[in-house]
């Protein structure tokens, strides 16, 4: 009782005195693991190196200081790959989740009981697998290259557009569709008619919103050989050259700021 | 020309919204169908289109049994009913022209309507229609631009186009002012009569129905209490179908009104 009465004076407080002792355990409890995996973690640390760190972060920055700009010369095809790697990659999950949105909304699928768990199952497991781990899988499986890091980028974004489209599906506005039926068109029909005007903002959205998701995926990539500029990332790392990486990164921010402008630019001219 | 026989529909949930109606629409005739929110009313014209199934009973337009119908022949059978919707339902990102030529979504195959390609005299149609209404000029405009008024005569349009024998009417002018409303209900009249057309029109508006209807139609809880002319509906009629109220007043406007628009 959050009301005591003392004297005939009611007194108000948030809690009774229970739940005020519950709460104060479960601060001490939460206290009592951070303290435990901090020293855990404190053991198992060469705080030497941690220490050292800030001296070492100079020092390769001062490496790294200036860039060797010649080097530009070998990155324009890397980049290059690695934008087509994006857009490809994009497109290609777009084909292919615009089906499995389709089947997966509430609305639009054949079969609540069969159809609509499978194609939901494809979105979860093409969505929890990170792109890097499908390019590791896709080098082993079609040898390494740029056809590797484009499929990667591909099945990973599938579930992303399918699942952001399947909710934009299911958010229609059913009288236009129902309108539609009512003329006595057929099923495709009411879908060309009464169903993609409404959903064609947000897949708009959505298609240039992962494209801008996947630039950034794709300059990555090379680290497990799948093409892209991540190569010479990894490259340069391994030689030490601090001024190649220092203009990869360089280079990857510009790709990354110009994609992240026109996604933009199109989403603001569309929505 | 339309016939309702013992139509009942429950829904799943167990509701109850039609309980054997029994119904007869002439060729060209136009009926007002009023009843108090949850009456059934939008059932029973889903029911004839069968957007939504009826549970048993019949509906048969021009001896064909619609109730029976498997897909294919169910399409045909909807171009010859033209429905119009209380929020309009037009597609609001297409345009005008394209919301009209929706119409004839029944009678042209998949590519010709994904490709837009609608035959020369569906396009000579929609233009005719749409001037008829008074909206030509806004033929290419978006859908979501236009006023409330403005949406329902190309509902209209796209319910004419379909060239049906029936319209089957969800509450015209629930969304639209008291000017619009007479106007859009002077349109559909008029357009049932000029083509001969039978129709059934939903509608709260009791004044309107009265002004513009031979034939009232009442329902309450799914099953029909009152059939008759709109001079017959008396206060005690009115009470029976919407329960105690004073009356009086809703029936002397519309003299009123009559005489005004005289």
């Amino acid at each position: 009782m959050p009301i005591n009465d003392k004297n005939g004076v009611k007194v108000w407080q948030v809690r009774d005195r229970n739940s005020q002792l519950i709460r104060w355990a479960m601060w001490m409890a939460a206290g009592i693991i951070f303290y435990v995996s901090w020293m855990k973690i404190s053991d198992q640390t060469t705080w030497f190196f941690v220490y050292d760190a800030p001296r070492i972060a100079a020092d390769i920055g001062g490496r790294a200081f200036p860039p060797r700009w010649s080097y530009i010369s070998q990155l324009g095809k890397p980049i290059w790959d690695t934008l087509n790697i994006a857009t490809l990659g994009t497109f290609f999950a777009l084909c292919m989740a615009v089906p499995i949105a389709f089947l997966a909304a509430r609305n639009t699928t054949p079969s609540k009981l069969f159809i609509r768990p499978i194609a939901l199952l494809i979105i979860v497991s093409t969505r929890s697998i990170n792109s890097l781990i499908w390019a590791l899988l896709l080098v082993s499986i079609i040898g390494p290259g740029v056809f590797a890091g484009m499929v990667a980028i591909s099945i990973r974004s599938i579930g992303f557009c399918a699942k952001l489209l399947y909710e934009a599906i299911e958010e229609i506005d059913e009288n236009q569709v129902e309108a539609i039926t009512a003329t006595g068109a057929t099923r495709w029909q009411t879908m060309v008619f009464g169903i993609v005007p409404q959903i064609l903002p947000a897949f708009a959205g959505i298609a240039v919103f992962r494209w801008d998701i996947n630039i950034r995926e794709s300059t990555v990539l090379g680290l497990v050989g799948a093409g892209g500029i991540g190569l010479q990332l990894q490259s340069s790392l391994n030689t030490l050259a601090w001024p190649q990486v220092s203009l990869i990164l360089a280079v990857i921010l510009v790709a990354v700021v110009i994609g992240e402008w026109v996604s933009a630019k199109v989403r603001g001219a569309i929505i | 020309m339309l016939k309702l026989e013992k139509l009942t529909k429950v829904y799943k949930t167990g509701d109850k919204a039609l309980s054997d109606v029994d119904l007869e629409v002439g060729k060209g005739q136009v009926i007002a169908l009023i009843g108090p929110s949850g009456a059934g009313k939008s059932t029973l014209i889903r029911c004839i289109n069968r957007l939504v199934d009826p549970s048993s009973g019949t509906a048969t337009l021009d001896g064909v049994n619609l109730t029976s119908l498997g897909s294919g022949a169910l399409r045909r059978e909807r171009r010859r009913m033209g429905m119009i919707f209380q929020e309009y339902a037009l597609v609001e990102r297409l345009t005008v022209m394209e919301n009209v030529l929706s119409g004839r979504l029944g009678y042209v195959g998949f590519w010709r309507s994904f490709l837009r390609k609608f035959p020369q005299s569906d396009v000579d149609e929609a233009y005719r229609l749409l001037d008829r209404v008074g909206l030509l000029h806004m033929a290419d405009k978006r859908a979501d631009e236009l006023s409330g008024g403005q949406r329902q005569r190309v509902g209209i349009c796209r319910a004419l186009i379909q060239d049906p024998a029936l319209l089957l009417v969800d509450e015209p002018t629930a969304s639209l002012d008291p000017k619009t409303s007479r106007e859009i209900m002077r349109l559909i009249t008029e357009m049932c009569k000029e083509r001969g057309l039978a129709a059934i029109i939903n509608i709260h508006d009791v004044n309107l129905a009265q002004m513009f209807v031979q034939r009232v139609v009442a329902l309450n809880l799914g099953e029909i209490i009152f059939d008759g002319g709109p001079t017959e509906l008396t206060p005690d009629v009115l009470t029976r179908i919407y329960g105690e109220e004073d009356w009086e007043a809703t029936i002397e406007t519309v003299d009123d009104d009559e005489e005004g628009e005289a």
